[in-house]
């Protein structure tokens, strides 16, 4: 499971956990994310300009 | 780096000591406006004039200009090494908590002089107005709280709404403004050619579309229909109707005109100052078809002290959309940022006259893009007054 963090705000969406209350349930890849999904926190970066969480 | 370098490079740890915030105590005074209607009750008594019901409308429209005027400008910027601390002091937090207990108190105030027969109609109009600035002004403290990641200020960003009836507002700001500002899909961004009172409906129906819409789409990715009690704009309303029908059962039907005129003039304050914040200026489509990403120029700012002080730094307003997030005691000022004439107190006024508005704003707006207004967010019917 990876996690991918808002540049802007550090919103962070980890695949395993989700976020329900975006209706992401807990297990939902970041493929299945949709393109036109902002991030929840800032608004000011879409999923593209995520990054991927270097977790070494 | 030489040991000389190193000694004359500012320390980030001796910068936090030594930087003392200067309005540190200056935002308990934005805690001024909540207390309106309890100023204009103390003032009828001290002067035995009914016209002091209106104090409300004149300090903003009259008196905070006039400040911006007299008090003038502070570009002055916090030390990056010290912004961490500034965020993280929670005296900060306090000054806008306290908004809303105070807000309220003066709402049920209200209710009651409106409810005790000793006001005439003109007068509790007067007083209504009055009232309008403070939940007007609550929506800007909402605005502070709502863009904070903690569940209690997003709560608290609610309960500040409710007086307004303008609970989509917190959604529609957050996810729809903030995404599509300065492009000719944000309701909220005005547009060159378009006066005040062309907006203003504008705004009002299309944010609120837009925040259902919002809404919408993320309960249904949820696998849910929009009517459920967990629809945010429907929870945020409910506090609204609850909140008006408690006043009503308490004080009697008679309040319900006055909490309603209140709650119009209230939130139209909150459209004229989402009018003039990103007035023309526009976002540039790159090659992929994606808008170029928000910047300091898609913003108007002020560093007038006093409505600054007033609206939690709200004119600080690029590097807000920059950073949403930023608490507003930290938010900077840019030097590349346009920069309206005076405070937004003062541009609220012109912008209710739309004549004065488009001879002050309309050649800063050409001039900001060098005179090649094809560059601008143009209203599509006023293209051809500015030869497009």
């Amino acid at each position: 499971m990876t996690r991918f963090r808002c540049p802007a705000c550090d919103y962070t969406y980890d695949e395993a956990r989700g976020d329900p209350r975006e209706g992401f349930a807990p297990g939902t890849p970041w493929s299945e994310v949709p393109d036109d999904w902002h991030c929840p926190d800032c608004g000011v970066r879409d999923k593209v300009d995520f990054e991927e969480v270097d977790e070494q | 780096m030489s040991t000389a370098a190193m000694h004359n490079a500012p320390s980030p740890v001796l910068a936090r000591v030594a930087w003392r915030d200067p309005k540190r105590y200056l935002w308990l005074l934005g805690l001024v406006v909540p207390t309106l209607p309890f100023i204009a009750d103390g003032l009828v008594h001290l002067t035995g004039l009914g016209a002091m019901w209106f104090f409300g409308p004149v300090l903003v429209f009259v008196f905070f200009p006039l400040a911006d005027l007299a008090v003038g400008l502070d570009p002055a910027n916090p030390p990056d090494g010290a912004i961490k601390a500034l965020e993280a002091d929670r005296y900060y937090r306090w000054c806008t908590y306290a908004f809303l207990p105070i807000q309220y108190a003066g709402l049920v105030f209200a209710c009651w002089l409106w409810s005790s027969g000793e006001l005439s109609v003109l007068e509790s109009i007067g007083l209504a107005l009055t009232m309008a600035m403070v939940s007007g002004v609550a929506i800007n403290t909402a605005h502070e709280l709502g863009h904070k990641r903690a569940s209690l200020e997003r709560s608290l960003s609610k309960v500040a709404l409710a007086s307004s009836a303008y609970g989509h507002f917190f959604i529609e700001h957050n996810r729809g403004h903030h995404v599509r500002v300065a492009t000719p899909e944000d309701p909220a961004s005005a547009r060159l050619g378009e006066s005040f009172w062309m907006f203003l409906p504008r705004t009002v129906i299309g944010s609120l579309r837009s925040s259902w819409e919002l809404e919408r789409e993320r309960l249904r990715r949820g696998g849910s229909g929009p009517l459920t009690p967990r629809n945010d704009i429907l929870r945020a309303w409910a506090m609204s109707v609850v909140l008006f029908a408690a006043l009503a059962a308490i004080f009697g039907l008679v309040v319900l005109p006055y909490l309603l005129l209140q709650a119009v003039v209230g939130f139209s304050l909150l459209e004229v100052v989402n009018y003039l914040e990103h007035y023309g200026l526009l976002r540039q489509k790159r090659e992929d078809g994606r808008y170029e990403r928000c910047a300091p120029r898609h913003s108007w700012n002020s560093n007038n002290v006093a409505s600054n002080v007033l609206l939690y730094h709200l004119q600080r307003h690029s590097d807000h959309h920059a950073n949403p997030t930023r608490r507003y005691q930290a938010l900077r000022h840019f030097g590349e940022a346009p920069q309206l004439p005076t405070g937004y107190a003062g541009m609220i006024v012109l912008a209710y006259i739309p004549p004065l508005w488009r001879r002050v704003m309309d050649r800063r707006l050409s001039e900001h893009y060098r005179g090649d207004l094809s560059l601008a967010n143009v209203h599509p019917r006023a293209r051809a007054r500015y030869g497009l």
